[in-house]
């Protein structure tokens, strides 16, 4: 007669629970200000050398910065892109466009994430 | 339980495109595809971001992607897509604690977005050009 409450409690059909809806919301909370002090770090560098623009994102506190908007913007993006796929495509097409969405986020913030350890760490 | 024939006699709930367009509703559709814009905003930023770690000749090579009129679309509209989607998220952060779902209040949020989001990237791009020397 009854679901055995243990059993169900935050899990959905899916399993998954409320676990994207929260993250989702945590990733945006955490994008705020870090795309705000990216979008002060591009404009207060318009004009910069090349030397000046590598120095000041190899500061330690900016490669931080840096990392965690990136890693942020890629979740919260792939569960974004994710949503949208979810709804306007469906069958076969949905998973192969779920898993393209996947492997772009995973690429562009993997693909910043070696950009800014090159440029803190390297020489 | 019910043919095809039957089906097709049944009302039907409106579809999206017998919709009047709604403030609200355009609303949702421009934070959606803000969103999914902004994924090539991050493809832009990735490769500022590669190009920087590689050394003064692939940087110039994107600076000048950058300077270009194409470039320069780019980055207006991703900028507006960035600042709109950030806008129109802190409105679904609010909406989130149960407040202003009031319909004025929804009204409001909305002109305050397209408003905001529109003044704040006009005014960073006279900022940018103002400190590159424009004017």
């Amino acid at each position: 007669m009854a679901t055995p409450l243990k059993r169900v409690r935050g899990l959905g059909a899916a399993h998954g629970g409320t676990e994207t809806f929260w993250r989702q919301r945590m990733t945006a909370i955490a994008n705020i200000p870090l795309v705000l002090f990216l979008i002060l770090s591009i404009i207060t560098h318009i004009g910069a050398t090349y030397d000046e623009v590598h120095a000041y994102l190899a500061r330690p506190l900016v490669a931080l910065a840096l990392l965690a908007l990136v890693v942020s913007a890629a979740i919260h993006m792939r569960i974004g892109l994710k949503e949208i796929i979810e709804d306007y495509v469906h069958g076969g097409a949905k998973v192969t466009a779920i898993l393209l969405a996947t492997f772009f986020a995973a690429g562009v913030g993997l693909a910043s994430v070696v950009a800014i350890l090159k440029i803190s760490l390297g020489s | 339980m019910g043919n095809a024939k039957m089906g097709a006699e049944r009302p039907l709930s409106p579809h999206l495109q017998i919709y009047r367009p709604m403030l609200t509703m355009m609303m949702s559709i421009a934070h959606r595809v803000s969103g999914a814009s902004l994924a090539i905003g991050f493809l832009l930023l990735a490769w500022w971001l590669l190009a920087i770690s590689l050394g003064p000749e692939p940087y110039a090579q994107v600076s000048g992607f950058f300077g270009s009129i194409v470039g320069r679309t780019l980055l207006f509209l991703f900028s507006w897509a960035l600042i709109h989607h950030m806008l129109g998220g802190i409105r679904h952060l609010i909406w989130d604690t149960g407040r202003g779902l009031d319909k004025v209040s929804i009204e409001v949020f909305a002109w305050a977005t397209i408003i905001g989001s529109t003044t704040l990237t006009v005014l960073l791009w006279v900022v940018g050009y103002w400190l590159k020397g424009a004017f």
